[in-house]
């Protein structure tokens, strides 16, 4: 199988003291060129298993690959690295860097990757930039945008490196329904045209039957996952 | 690398305000201690310059009391060969006689037979001079006040505490700035006082300068070496213990006053770092999440505390030059010189700004590893 994500048995639990499990016993297979939705009621623990995926929050028991390779074992610095080019962010707050532009923030994880910006960078860029519908505000701080503009520049940002996964949490939870729709759109666009591996969460049924494959978390366990079908059920 | 500077560099532009108050903050530090500085080694130049810039800083006379020098050219050039640190070598007849006034009284004087030319060197007769010129042969420099109180014209008669006497024409008359030369000295070449005295080809004294004064009493004994065992050879600095040990604490006191204003100043960019890497947690969560190593994190806030330490001291340092150059022209005498003449030492201001940057640089570490601890998921979860 081509599985770009392999959980194997993960469970997370918070504290030392007061101890409260999160997840329990999660394995899971995404395939890669997938566009999955994650679905669950707020604490159901759906942002703790998109954490633990992308390296940044470790797994109190359990193995995660990533493209066939495990992550316990790597050092901050080799996960760093890997979340750099494997992996791209959408979070639901944007967490452009306000001291920058809307197109250096797009370029920044380039420029932690290489040092310096070279041509093609830029215009892969400047063309995924376009893709958004955000070139005419490419030199506007990232501040001074509206929310969907905000949004659709941290979704260029977290493609910036061609990476094979996107990992998106709540990517549209403050955009009003019209934002909603066009930033869905690009991203299923996306999926399309460069082949890159979606993973979201949403709370948005609507939203999540666009996807090809919805897992449903509830109470730590996978409560629901019904792949590919998913469009003609609803 | 370059992305860490790049992200500094931005941080420090965006938050212009906070950047200016901390350089500026620096700058203060940095002024207090380049005006110190300059302050005190000026002081002290000063100080030295009085008190023994017109003196004898190495004199070397014979062991025995009372005993005369021979064959003093030798010795000259002996020392001129051994010390290329020795500046004006010169013999000297000194000797105590009386100056007999018009009106028959005496005026003790100490007659001091120099050569003129390398002697002039060492007390700078030639800029002290009230009237006249240096004496030639048979003629006598006289200080301004014994000029006053014995109302002396254009001779004078000196006499010896034997008895005998000897005529001289007045060259000119001098200030040295201090009344006890002023009242006693009368200076003339050397062949006068040797002739006066009969010290025929004999010397009281050997006196000299020294390129750096405060090397006197390492210099002192090497001569003395050289020197044959009749000879004594003494120094400033043994001679004036009590000076030096005040010019001691002066350099004590403004070392420690330096070492305080540069642990302040230390103490603001570390707590104003720090709090700046609170105020980044947000965005280092996100360049973390985005796969930005630790030492890059790290690197942010070091070269954050470097460029600040390099406003800092460069703002610094022209603040300190300006609060001299006020001081100079604004804190004067009566007569229009300054207090303190400062003393800008290049060396030192450079010294200074490279310490500023440095500890700028430093005080920027503990933020740094803060910075290199932060977890990402705290930022993420807490959104």
């Amino acid at each position: 199988m081509d599985n770009i994500i392999s959980l194997r048995h993960i469970e997370k639990t918070y504290g030392s003291e007061v101890k409260t499990q999160v997840l329990f016993d999660i394995s899971l297979d995404i395939q890669a060129r997938s566009f999955t939705s994650i679905i669950g009621a707020s604490g159901s623990g759906k942002s703790t298993l998109l954490n633990i995926i992308s390296t940044l929050d470790r797994p109190t028991s359990g193995q995660v690959y990533i493209d066939g390779t495990q992550t316990s074992d790597m050092s901050k610095a080799a996960l760093a690295k890997l979340r750099n080019e494997m992996i791209g962010f959408v979070f639901q707050f944007h967490y452009l860097l306000p001291e920058f532009t809307a197109l250096e923030n797009v370029l920044m994880p380039a420029r932690i990757r290489d040092g310096r910006v070279t041509k093609e960078t830029m215009d892969r860029a400047r063309e995924l930039m376009k893709l958004m519908g955000i070139e005419k505000v490419a030199n506007n701080n990232a501040a001074k945008m509206s929310g969907g503009q905000q949004q659709r520049t941290s979704i260029a940002r977290a493609l910036i490196n061609n990476p094979k996964i996107i990992l998106a949490d709540e990517p549209t939870g403050n955009l009003d329904s019209e934002s909603t729709e066009v930033v869905y759109d690009i991203m299923r666009d996306i999926n399309e045209r460069y082949q890159t591996t979606f993973l979201v969460i949403t709370h948005d049924r609507r939203i999540a039957q666009k996807a090809d494959r919805i897992v449903e978390i509830k109470d730590g366990r996978i409560y629901l996952d019904l792949p590919n079908n998913v469009k003609q059920l609803a | 690398m370059k992305t860490a500077l790049k992200i500094a560099w931005r941080f420090l532009t965006h938050a212009k305000g906070q950047s200016i108050l901390i350089a500026v903050g620096i700058a203060v530090g940095v002024s207090v201690q380049v005006f110190i500085g300059s302050l005190i080694a000026g002081l002290q130049a000063e100080l030295v310059d009085n008190a023994i810039g017109r003196s004898s800083q190495i004199t070397v006379t014979s062991a025995q009391r009372g005993e005369l020098i021979d064959g003093y050219q030798a010795i000259v050039s002996s020392i001129e060969q051994a010390q290329p640190d020795a500046l004006y070598v010169s013999p000297v007849v000194d000797a105590s006689g009386f100056l007999r006034a018009g009106d028959g009284s005496d005026f003790p004087i100490l007659l001091r037979g120099l050569n003129i030319r390398q002697a002039d060197q060492i007390y700078r007769f030639s800029e002290s001079l009230v009237s006249g010129t240096l004496p030639g042969d048979g003629e006598v420099l006289i200080g301004v006040d014994l000029a006053r109180e014995a109302s002396v014209a254009d001779t004078v008669t000196l006499a010896t505490p034997r008895g005998s006497t000897k005529e001289a024409s007045v060259s000119g008359v001098f200030d040295l700035g201090v009344a006890s030369l002023n009242e006693r000295w009368i200076v003339s070449n050397l062949a006068f006082a040797q002739d006066m005295f009969g010290y025929a080809g004999q010397a009281t004294a050997i006196e000299m300068q020294l390129r750096d004064p405060f090397q006197a009493d390492l210099i002192a004994p090497g001569l003395a070496g050289i020197l044959p065992d009749t000879l004594k050879v003494t120094d400033w600095k043994t001679q004036n213990a009590q000076l030096l040990s005040g010019l001691n604490g002066q350099s004590v006191s403004s070392l420690m006053i330096q070492v305080f204003v540069l642990l302040s100043v230390v103490l603001a960019i570390a707590s104003v770092l720090a709090i700046s890497v609170l105020q980044k947690s947000r965005q280092l969560g996100i360049l973390k999440a985005m796969g930005i190593k630790n030492r890059d994190a790290s690197l942010v806030f070091l070269f954050e505390g470097f460029f600040l330490g390099i406003a800092g001291a460069a703002l610094g340092v022209l603040l300190g030059l300006g609060l001299s150059y006020a001081f100079t022209k604004f804190a004067l005498n009566p007569d229009g010189t300054p207090v303190v003449s400062l003393l800008i030492d290049p060396n030192f201001i450079t010294i200074s700004a490279v310490i500023a940057v440095v500890s700028a640089t430093l005080a920027s570490l503990i933020p740094a590893r803060r910075s290199a601890r932060l977890d990402p998921m705290e930022v993420i979860r807490n959104g």
